[in-house]
């Protein structure tokens, strides 16, 4: 029983992972309808770079700050230098250049930092109050720190203005366009904004799954499987979906499949989801008129 | 106005004969490691068709064909090793059980339409891997280490050497291969698949019996992909689950899409390519390849989305536009 109880929250604590991840997945689809496969390699990115602000000494803190501003930034710039030119094309040429931008991260990433996996710190230290038996300090802080993230994104989208103006222009662009909201400009903060959701995934991950650039291959499978879940149009379903899959990660892990077959569990969920269920737990049925 | 009659040394018969002829000379001219080479480009140029004729021809968006490359160098490894069955038995039986896998993966996905099956396919090229690593198979598949095994001798040593007979048992399949998928798309099949890409709602409503037609040609792809894994195990004489990562997928979609991912000729233009770009980048970093592989997947998206073969036919056009405007004058 004990055992079960630590699972199942080791479980919540991946799925806030995966929670993070599958949201910023959605909210890409949401304004664009396409998948970005190159989330996981930003994310790693930005880990990267919070790996090289740490270690040139800078407070952990600072420097998980100054790795948000860095992650949106460089949302903004991939969306509007790379992504920004092919909002017309087909879905092929749309996952082709998503591929390409994952190719060149991850090579970029292998270039600067090397191929070697690194360690990285947690600032969650090892014997702090919160930490239980069936929770390590740093599962808390992970925890804790998707949570205070998720209702900020939610407080940004449904109070303040700017968050209105992304709704709209994802929900309804023409519209927006004609009431004078610049559409894909709003796109782009989507896309800083998914590049800081990112980053909060892989610096909460790495500590425990270590700092390569093929880090977020496992992550990103789950992250799909969430987004899928909960519903790939759904923003709340996200969430909801990527704490599901974690815990259905560990508990399987534990006792169905054992740990080697993990990854296949993912795979699982996606097929049956996109054969059984299409819209997910929360979506919504698409009817398109022939 | 009547298509421009083109001049008779553009026409494409001649170039052909001499594309093969010079297929056959070359691995008498060169030296073992380019003849090796020139093997595995072929073994690539089939597995790019694999793709070309799921992605390009029928529009169904695949990134993980690499797990069917691995499917057939298993399937193929194992029937040498464990079963004792002839190398050059093993690529057909390859096939028909890529064929089968790729079937059954194909009418289970058939409903997805292009960004969800992207997605389903990248999944099981990431999980690829990990089945092969799994202790319940390692008697078979080695594991982690995967299999060794001694490449193919030549039947005939004092004619061809061991490279020089591969290649040439890899280009008798390759030909063959190649023949049956020009022939298929310029037939009815062809049309229909061009038709299902298009305009799926007309070509359903013409009567093309859409999942069958879609299943079957993520069988037959995966049957290609499976032949090219079979030979690409004899060629490399060594395989593991470490050389089937999502990035032996990505790879045959940068030679899809550099060579034209609707084209059959031109993947051997992108065969070449994944092949040759490593050799020469890898001097300057081991992240240089794949750099060169991603910025080319995003200019070719850019500027010129048919790839080299489209570049060709454009180029082609142009010049047959040239010579008549000039004998009208």
């Amino acid at each position: 029983m004990q055992a079960l109880l630590h699972q199942l929250l080791s479980g919540v604590a991946g799925g806030a992972i995966y929670a993070s991840v599958a949201l910023a997945l959605v909210m890409i689809f949401k304004a664009t309808h396409h998948v970005n496969f190159a989330q996981g390699e930003l994310a790693m990115f930005s880990t990267y770079i919070a790996y090289s602000l740490i270690t040139a000494g800078i407070p952990y803190w600072i420097a998980f700050v100054l790795t948000l501003m860095f992650s949106f930034v460089f949302g903004v710039a991939v969306q509007r230098l790379v992504i920004h030119w092919f909002r017309d094309r087909s879905a092929l040429a749309a996952v082709i250049v998503f591929i390409g931008l994952l190719v060149i991260i991850n090579s970029m990433a292998g270039f600067l930092f090397t191929y070697t996996q690194k360690g990285f710190p947690s600032p969650f230290a090892g014997q702090a109050w919160y930490g239980t038996t069936y929770l390590s300090p740093h599962e808390v802080g992970m925890i804790v720190v998707t949570l205070i993230v998720l209702a900020i994104v939610f407080l940004f989208f449904r109070f303040t203005r700017l968050g209105l103006a992304m709704r709209a222009a994802a929900e309804n662009p023409q519209s927006s366009r004609l009431v004078g909201i610049r559409v894909s400009w709003m796109l782009a903060l989507g896309w800083g904004m998914a590049g800081v959701l990112g980053a909060v995934a892989g610096m909460m991950a790495a500590p425990n799954i270590f700092l390569a650039p093929d880090m977020m291959s496992g992550v990103i499978l789950y992250g799909f499987a969430a987004a899928l879940l909960g519903g790939i149009d759904n923003p709340w379903g996200a969430p909801i979906g990527g704490f599901i899959v974690g815990i259905m990660e560990n508990i399987a892990g534990a006792y169905l499949v054992g740990t080697q077959l993990k990854q296949a569990l993912a795979l699982a969920v996606i097929v049956a989801v996109l054969t059984f269920k299409p819209s997910g737990l929360f979506g919504r049925t698409v009817v398109v008129r022939v | 106005m009547t298509a421009p009659t083109p001049p008779r040394w553009l026409d494409g018969r001649p170039w052909f004969a001499a594309l093969l002829a010079l297929c056959v000379l070359v691995p008498f001219l060169v030296s073992d490691y380019h003849v090796f080479q020139l093997t595995q480009i072929l073994v690539y140029a089939i597995a790019i068709l694999g793709l070309n004729l799921l992605t390009g021809c029928s529009g169904q968006i695949s990134l993980g064909n690499g797990a069917f490359y691995a499917l057939g160098a298993y399937v193929s490894v194992i029937l040498m090793v464990n079963v004792g069955v002839p190398y050059w038995l093993t690529p057909p039986i390859a096939a028909v059980v890529c064929f089968g896998a790729g079937y059954l993966f194909g009418r289970s996905v058939a409903r997805l339409e292009g960004l969800y099956l992207a997605l389903a396919t990248f999944a099981l090229a990431i999980v690829m891997p990990q089945f092969l690593k799994h202790d319940a198979l390692a008697t078979w598949t080695g594991g982690v280490q995967g299999i060794v095994l001694t490449k193919p001798s030549s039947p005939v040593p004092g004619v061809l050497n061991n490279d020089q007979w591969l290649y040439f048992y890899c280009f008798l399949i390759a030909v063959v291969v190649f023949v049956i998928a020009w022939n298929v798309m310029r037939g009815r099949t062809g049309r229909a698949l061009v038709a299902l890409r298009d305009q799926p709602i007309a070509a359903a409503a013409m009567g093309i019996d859409t999942p069958s037609y879609k299943a079957r040609t993520f069988g037959v792809s995966a049957m290609y992909t499976g032949i090219a894994g079979s030979l690409g195990a004899f060629v490399a004489g060594f395989i593991s689950p470490d050389s089937f990562t999502i990035l032996l997928s990505i790879q045959f979609l940068v030679g899809g899409v550099v060579g034209g991912i609707v084209s059959i000729f031109g993947t051997l233009f992108g065969a070449a390519f994944i092949e040759l770009v490593p050799d020469f980048a890898n001097k300057f970093s081991d992240a240089a390849p794949w750099a060169i592989y991603g910025v080319l997947l995003i200019v070719c998206m850019m500027v010129m989305p048919w790839g080299m073969a489209g570049l060709v036919r454009s180029v082609r056009f142009r010049l047959a536009h040239l010579s008549t405007a000039r004998t009208k004058i």
